[in-house]
């Protein structure tokens, strides 16, 4: 509670209590009138004085005014009709400041909320001095700067490991709860906590420049971006205000009129100036513009939490009305790692085979070399390997351990005159010969990601009507994964240009309501991230062209985020309907049962605050998301 | 050229009024107020001194909506 709320707190018991008093003293006429004017100062003198400057700056139209006429009218009727009920007025005054009051409170309260769970921004940095550790502020530590992480502390700038291993927690990041594994030479991001060992860190970004600061700014600016629900409220709340006053003017005049001049009637001015005033108490339109930017704001806050980072409400809202997903497939299904998958017609050892492999291999730093170093997995001796004739586009032939080794595809045993079994599996076949002689060969592929078939499953069920994989690769790898995961459409051997005409292609065939997304990890995709209606990018932290170019950043590289993004962001859209609907509804219903004489001002006080506090705590229900 | 700026307001639409009110003042090309994290995002048009403008800016706002601030 700050300053203000406190205040505001006690105006509003000192005027309840007062309130409650003055209804057991018997003070009547003038005297009963002075009285009853204390509370209803002590409630409302800010309103009237807001009201007052309203009307000189030429701002009549606004709550502020509505509270004051309606109060003041509904004061200034009693008197006329000599009731002396000025509880009425008070009431409504009272009421309007405890509706004003929670609204104020429950909005600070989310706004902590929300910066609690975003609780990853560093106060300090450890740098060494002299021997001796000192704090810093980060935003002043140079890149190349060697900072020291304790732990329990939060790594407070991107950088290297050069010394120390430890595990971290990613959570407040990525909202993947399994700690990770660093040692010298990894890369690390600021925003873990360090858990069990003292690091050192290189650092390789400034403050300003690295993945907290970037996450954060993101974050705190995306509700700036506005989605169409907010504009239309914007826009509603604009005309709705000056149309309920003249309305309630007219409800004041009018009938009247009509009685006296029409009918004969006895104008009955009383009865209605009094709906008219009802009416505007009724009118305040506050749940809805209150609740509409809290629920996104909610909506987005929780996305963050759960490591999926939304870049504005309009996204929030495009996101939920996707119907089209489609794939990069590298790096987003598979794990755009290669790996030894299957080493077949081998008469030695599969571990000698990979070791053979792995040292003709040696000099190169091909991918496929990459992967068959590290299915070898041990120190490679190079003083084995000599005569290393690699040999375009077809393989490596070298000398190992005295023993003539080919190692490469078709071609080279073609080349070399070796009969070859060929392969039925999928991926990159590296035929091995040894001294002339077939020995059998290693396959290596691409390897589906662990929870990529259950992500176009669960997107599947989530709503979302087809599914479309877009890849470089060749059609017959493309086919097989597409098929093991149970995707819709496959387009292969795209280049990346391609891929953009591919996106627009599908743009064009799509119904104008379905939204299309595509999923990307950001490498060489940002073109069609940009294209698509909403771009997705994955596990994109520390690349900050993928960051730029998407629309939400999925800060792991888990495809069930995807999922988990659209539930989201589905959420947050029913709570937004619901709040409109429901405010809107409850409103005009009110509205209709004031005009009509069925409701008092009390009714109409209680049904605004009511509709006010209901909007925003469902609003707030946005924010939970972690069961989705 | 953009600038951010933090600000003080209390309810909803007396942000969105504020918005209206800088989207109004001379030498801002657009600016959107942003209730929820309490800042003001402004792009002033070329040429313009964002100090000036703001101290425009601020003065109309109030104008519009007495109980809010500005932080220049």
């Amino acid at each position: 509670m700050n300053k203000k709320q406190r205040i505001m707190l006690i105006r509003i018991l000192i005027a309840g209590a007062l309130l409650v008093l003055l209804n057991f003293t018997p003070a009547t006429g003038w005297l009963r009138f002075t009285l009853y004017l204390v509370p209803y100062f002590v409630i409302g003198y800010d309103i009237l004085i807001k009201a007052g400057k309203g009307i000189r700056n030429r701002q009549v139209f606004d709550e502020n005014f509505l509270m004051a006429v309606a109060t003041i009218g509904a004061i200034a009727l009693a008197v006329y009709e000599g009731s002396g009920d000025y509880t009425e007025a008070i009431a409504v005054m009272l009421f309007y400041q405890i509706g004003e009051w929670f609204q104020s409170y429950a909005v600070g309260k989310s706004r902590r909320n929300i910066s609690d769970l975003m609780d990853i921004r560093p106060d300090y940095a450890n740098v060494e001095r002299g021997g001796k550790l000192e704090q810093a502020d980060p935003d002043e530590v140079e890149v190349g700067t060697i900072i020291v992480v304790q732990p329990g502390e939060k790594v407070p700038i991107d950088g290297i490991v050069v010394e120390g291993c430890s595990t971290l927690n990613t959570a407040a990041l990525t909202g993947e709860s399994l700690p990770r594994e660093v040692r010298a030479g990894d890369e690390i991001i600021s925003g873990c906590i360090n858990m069990t060992g003292l690091l050192k860190i290189r650092t390789t970004k400034e403050f300003g420049e690295s993945t907290v600061s970037k996450i954060l700014d993101l974050v705190e600016n995306a509700s700036s971006r506005k989605s169409r629900s907010e504009a239309f409220i914007s826009k509603f709340a604009r005309i709705y205000t000056p149309a309920v006053c003249y309305s309630a003017l007219a409800l004041a005049i009018l009938p009247p009129l009509v009685r006296m001049l029409g009918m004969g009637l006895s104008a009955d001015w009383g009865t209605w100036i009094y709906r008219a005033l009802t009416f505007l108490v009724a009118s305040c339109p506050c749940a809805l513009v209150i609740s509409i930017p809290l629920s996104f704001f909610a909506g987005i806050g929780g996305a963050s939490n759960a490591g999926v980072l939304v870049k504005g409400s309009n996204y929030l809202e495009t996101l939920s009305q996707t119907k089209i997903v489609v794939f990069d497939k590298t790096g987003t299904l598979t794990q755009g790692v290669f790996e030894v998958n299957g080493i077949h017609h081998n008469e030695l050892e599969n571990e000698k085979l990979v070791e053979y492999a792995a040292l003709a291999e040696s000099a190169s730093s091909h991918p496929i070399s990459k992967s068959l170093q590290r299915a070898y997995g041990k120190e490679i001796d190079r003083s084995r390997v000599s005569d290393i004739r690699e040999i375009s586009g077809n393989g490596v032939i070298a000398r190992v351990d005295g023993m003539e080794i080919a190692a490469g595809n078709d071609k080279l045993m073609d080349r070399l005159g070796i009969p070859y079994i060929s392969c039925h599996s999928v991926g990159t076949i590296i035929h091995m010969a040894i001294d002339g002689k077939y020995a059998g060969h290693i396959v290596i592929s691409d390897i589906i990601k662990p929870h990529a078939k259950e992500a176009v499953q669960t997107l599947k069920a989530s709503g979302v009507r087809t599914t479309v994989m877009l890849t470089g690769d060749t059609a017959k790898v493309a086919d097989q994964v597409a098929s093991s995961l149970g995707i819709d459409q496959v387009y292969s051997e795209l280049l990346p240009a391609d891929k953009v005409e591919k996106v627009e292609e599908l743009l064009r065939r799509k119904p104008e309501k379905a939204k299309l997304a595509f999923v990307g990890d950001g490498i060489n995709d940002a073109p069609v991230l940009s294209r698509a209606d909403i771009g997705i990018a994955m596990g994109a932290m520390g690349s900050d062209a993928a960051i730029e170019a998407a629309d939400v950043v999925l800060m792991d590289d888990d495809p069930l985020k995807i999922t988990k993004a659209i539930k989201i962001s589905r959420k947050c859209l029913k709570i937004v309907y619901e709040n409109i609907i429901f405010a809107i509804g409850i409103k005009l219903a009110c509205l209709l049962l004031v005009a009509l004489g069925f409701a008092n001002m009390w009714l109409a006080i209680f049904a605004d605050v009511g509709v006010m506090i209901l909007a925003v705590l469902n609003a707030i229900r946005a924010l939970f998301v972690k069961r989705l | 050229m953009k600038k951010t700026y933090k600000i003080d307001v209390d309810c909803a639409n007396c942000a969105n009024k504020m918005e209206e009110a800088a989207q109004k003042t001379e030498g801002v090309r657009s600016a959107t107020v942003n209730f929820m994290a309490l800042k003001m995002i402004v792009e002033f048009e070329d040429g313009q001194d964002p100090k000036s403008v703001m101290e425009q800016v601020r003065k109309n706002c109030k104008k519009v909506e007495d109980d809010c601030e500005i932080y220049l």
